[in-house]
């Protein structure tokens, strides 16, 4: 499933993270990798953008680039 | 022998902490400045310690070195062409994942690097436990710990640097990245390549630059071609053929794979270096969201705190205003006592004093609207901001962040401007640069009260308030215009940090504040010391007039006729008399000095342009008024009041009066209202966007669209009213 149909309060794992190099490069960098856990903390009150956590870190990134990032969801988690 | 500078360059990931070694090791002795070409700040300190001089270079903070944004492109040339004896990575060791990134590719760079485990205390507390030994020993790096804000390990961290600095410099091989096999043999084969070309003379590390070309990073491309001119094409023909054969067997982008590797690589030395106790750390940060950007309190507490940041900046702002006016008030007095009547002392008084005054008095105001932007970002709530915000920013194509620069061009559009700096993307930081003027300031109200509350009177609060709105809707129109027309391309990505709450350090939000406010002084203190010259030699030139009639024999005749008749009257009718000759004389001397306004050269240029603004309903003496707004837009209503000969207060009911009987209508006002709102902005405003934009080309660009926005929004509102019979 893509990242942007992830609700608030799930848990996942990143598979695959597509779009422009630049954007890509971008995710990347603020540590979205490849095969990382993402928690999905909330979206904002107006839908857009999401703000989830990995690494420990919060990091905010538009609906639009979520829609670039494939994951598998976890539900082992609580 | 004078022992040489040493030059340490800071680096490190926003929010690690940075900002506060560098005040910490610099103190108050920082120069605030551009980098060369770019708006991005470069702060650097001189110190003397350790018996050494050591000038410290901030660099900007950044999450890597590819050259994607402005700052990380500044970061890494910093680095590649000025090599700095020692570069100091500030990470965040509660963080300390995602700051490795950076740390490595400071490492491939092959300088002297230094990590500085900062915010140790945080970490500690979070439950991580980082073996530095073992850290400093896989990378081949000193590490030193540090609590920047308590002021604790920054000895050592210099220490070290100077250490470091007097040795040679050794990474060894084993210690570097690797990368997996197919990307290892074909860095090799490119570096084998660039090494069999003659008279190749690259400066950087051969490895790094072949690692960087299989990256097709464009920056390198480009000083390649620059500096190995023939040799330059075939090299980067075999980058492109090495990248096509990674690209094809790797399934994917060669820059991305190798940036999952370093991922894979950091990830390996996180195992061995820091232990995660079990305890569960409490996420304070989090429970704060809970409510900032809680799905029904975020916007409302936003809107409360942008409020009280309003409040604070205008009603405490008021005080400190009121005694530089006094302040600039005594000046002139003094002056005016001292000098004897001369060219010069008007000039000092009326030009010199009256211009700087002018600027000198919003000067509160902004120390305060900057402390308070200072404590938004400082504390981490600037980022919550554009969080809320951006998807409203973003129909305008802009970036959540550029809501706070454009709310606060309703106090002064030169700060907000100014503002922008915390933008990282340079085409967002131009499109709000360039439409934040039409955010209506607080210098136009004036204008507003006068015109609307002569012309509307019952409805004047509803009338400045649309005043407001149409400027928002304009800034919306354009904004969708700039971006689709003139600054295309695919929007920044908005991937963004919400660091951790932080309480701010004073001193920082001191500094941080200081230093904007200086650079207002400082920059726009000399556009408006010589617009206001200007303006002053326009209005007082030429001294000697031809008057239709001689007021001064006209007044002097009143008074003698008065004089008479009082000498010879009883008390209660003298007084009478009395006031009756000064209100004589007052309005002749204001005939006086509406005529000199109208054969001083300004008033000359007022009649020329006059057909200009003929069709949207404003005079010479408006047009003349518009002119010297171009210096500060609060000056408009006092043109206004010498023009259209008014006594006393722009705001008291004389003014009024003459405006009514000028022939000015409704339709008129409402006209120049809109021409007031959009013109031109002020000297200082275009001072701060040809500053903030770096390019003339947008400044003057700006000057004409807003100049063409406002004749044609004002000559739409007032032929449109004609045709409807206002």
């Amino acid at each position: 499933m893509r990242l942007d149909q992830m609700r608030e309060g799930q848990y996942g794992r990143i598979v695959r993270i597509g779009g422009e190099s630049r954007l890509r490069q971008r995710i990347l960098e603020m540590g979205l990798t490849k095969g990382s856990e993402i928690y999905i903390e909330k979206y904002a009150p107006l839908k857009d953008p999401l703000e989830l956590t990995i690494r420990g870190c919060h990091v905010s990134l538009r609906v639009k680039e979520a829609a670039e990032i494939d994951v598998e969801r976890l539900t082992g988690k609580k | 022998m004078e022992k040489r500078q040493l030059r340490i360059a800071l680096a490190g990931n926003p929010n690690s902490g940075k900002t506060t070694i560098f005040n910490n090791l610099t103190g108050t002795r920082q120069k605030v400045g551009n980098w060369p070409g770019v708006t991005v700040e470069k702060k650097e300190g001189d110190i003397h310690k350790f018996g050494h001089d050591i000038k410290i270079i901030d660099l900007p903070g950044t999450y890597s070195l590819t050259p994607f944004s402005i700052e990380e492109i500044v970061a890494r040339d910093f680095i590649l062409d000025e090599n700095p004896d020692v570069v100091i990575d500030i990470i965040d060791a509660s963080n300390l994942e995602r700051n490795l990134y950076l740390a490595n590719q400071l490492r491939e760079l092959d300088c002297k690097v230094i990590f500085a485990l900062n915010m140790a205390d945080v970490a500690r507390s979070r439950g991580f436990k980082i073996d530095a030994r073992k850290l400093s020993e896989l990378l081949g790096v000193p590490v030193v710990f540090t609590v920047g804000n308590k002021n604790e390990g920054l000895d050592d961290l210099l220490k070290t640097a100077i250490e470091l600095a007097a040795s040679p410099l050794e990474i060894p091989e084993e210690r570097r990245v690797r990368y997996s096999h197919d990307i290892e043999a074909a860095i090799r084969e490119m570096r084998d390549y660039i090494d069999s070309r003659d008279g190749v003379t690259l400066s950087y590390d051969p490895r790094w630059t072949a690692v960087k070309l299989l990256e097709g990073d464009k920056i390198i491309k480009d000083r390649i071609r620059e500096k190995m001119a023939d040799q330059s094409e075939k090299i980067l023909e075999k980058a492109e053929q090495l990248r096509g054969q990674l690209s094809k067997r790797l399934d994917d982008e060669p820059e991305i794979v190798m940036t999952d590797e370093r991922y894979g690589f950091i990830a390996g030395i996180i195992k061995e270096v820091m232990s995660t106790s079990t305890r569960q750390r409490v996420d304070i940060s989090r429970n704060i969201d809970l409510v900032l950007t809680n799905r029904f309190l975020g916007f409302p507490i936003f809107i409360f705190f942008i409020w009280a940041m309003f409040q604070i900046t205008f009603t405490l702002g008021v005080y400190p205003m009121e005694w530089i006016d006094a302040g600039v008030g005594y000046l002139s007095a003094f002056f005016e006592y001292v000098l004897p009547d001369s060219v010069l002392k008007d000039l000092i008084i009326d030009g010199v004093i009256a211009g700087v005054g002018s600027i000198a008095i919003f000067l509160p105001n902004i120390l305060l609207l900057f402390f308070c932007i200072a404590l938004f970002e400082d504390t981490g709530y600037m980022a919550r901001a554009a969080f809320l915000m951006d998807k409203i920013m973003h129909l305008i194509g802009l970036h959540g962040k550029s809501f706070i620069p454009m709310l606060m061009g309703f106090g002064c559009n030169v700060p907000a401007i100014i503002a922008t700096r915390s933008l990282e993307s340079r085409k967002d930081r131009i499109l709000t640069i360039l439409i934040t003027p039409f955010m209506s300031c607080s210098a136009r109200l004036p204008v507003y009260i006068v015109l609307a509350g002569t012309f509307f009177a019952a409805h004047a609060g509803t009338v400045i308030f649309m005043i407001y709105l149409f400027g928002i809707a304009v800034a919306i129109v354009s904004g969708r215009l700039f971006r689709t027309a003139l600054l295309k391309g695919e929007d920044a990505p908005f991937v963004m940090e919400l660091p951790p709450y932080r309480v701010p350090m004073m001193k920082n939000l001191l500094i941080h504040m200081w230093d904007r406010s200086k650079m207002f002084l400082k920059k726009m203190g000399g556009i408006i010391l010589v617009g206001s010259i200007v303006i002053w030699v326009l209005s007082s030139y030429p001294q000697h007039i031809q008057y239709s009639k001689d007021y001064d024999a006209q007044i002097e005749q009143v008074k003698q006729s008065y004089d008479d008749k009082i000498s010879r009257s009883d008390a209660v009718k003298a007084a009478r008399l009395q006031q009756e000759q000064s209100a004589r004389i007052e309005t002749l001397a204001s005939a006086k000095e509406a005529e000199r306004a109208e054969k001083s050269y300004i008033g000359r240029i007022g009649k020329f342009i006059e057909p200009v603004f003929e069709p949207i309903g404003i005079d010479w003496r408006g047009s003349v008024a518009l002119l010297t707004g171009f210096v500060a837009k609060e000056i408009v209503v006092s043109t206004m009041g010498v023009l259209y000969a008014a006594e006393g207060d722009a705001e008291s009911d004389a003014l009024r009066n003459a405006l009514q009987e000028s022939g000015m209508t409704a339709l008129s006002a409402l006209s120049m209202m809109i021409f007031v709102l959009l013109y031109v902005p002020c000297l200082a405003t275009l001072g701060a966007i040809g500053r903030e934009t770096g390019s003339m080309k947008w400044t003057f660009f700006n000057l004409g669209y807003t100049t063409a926005v406002a004749w044609g929004m004002s000559f739409v509102v007032y032929q449109g009213g004609r045709l409807l019979g206002f």
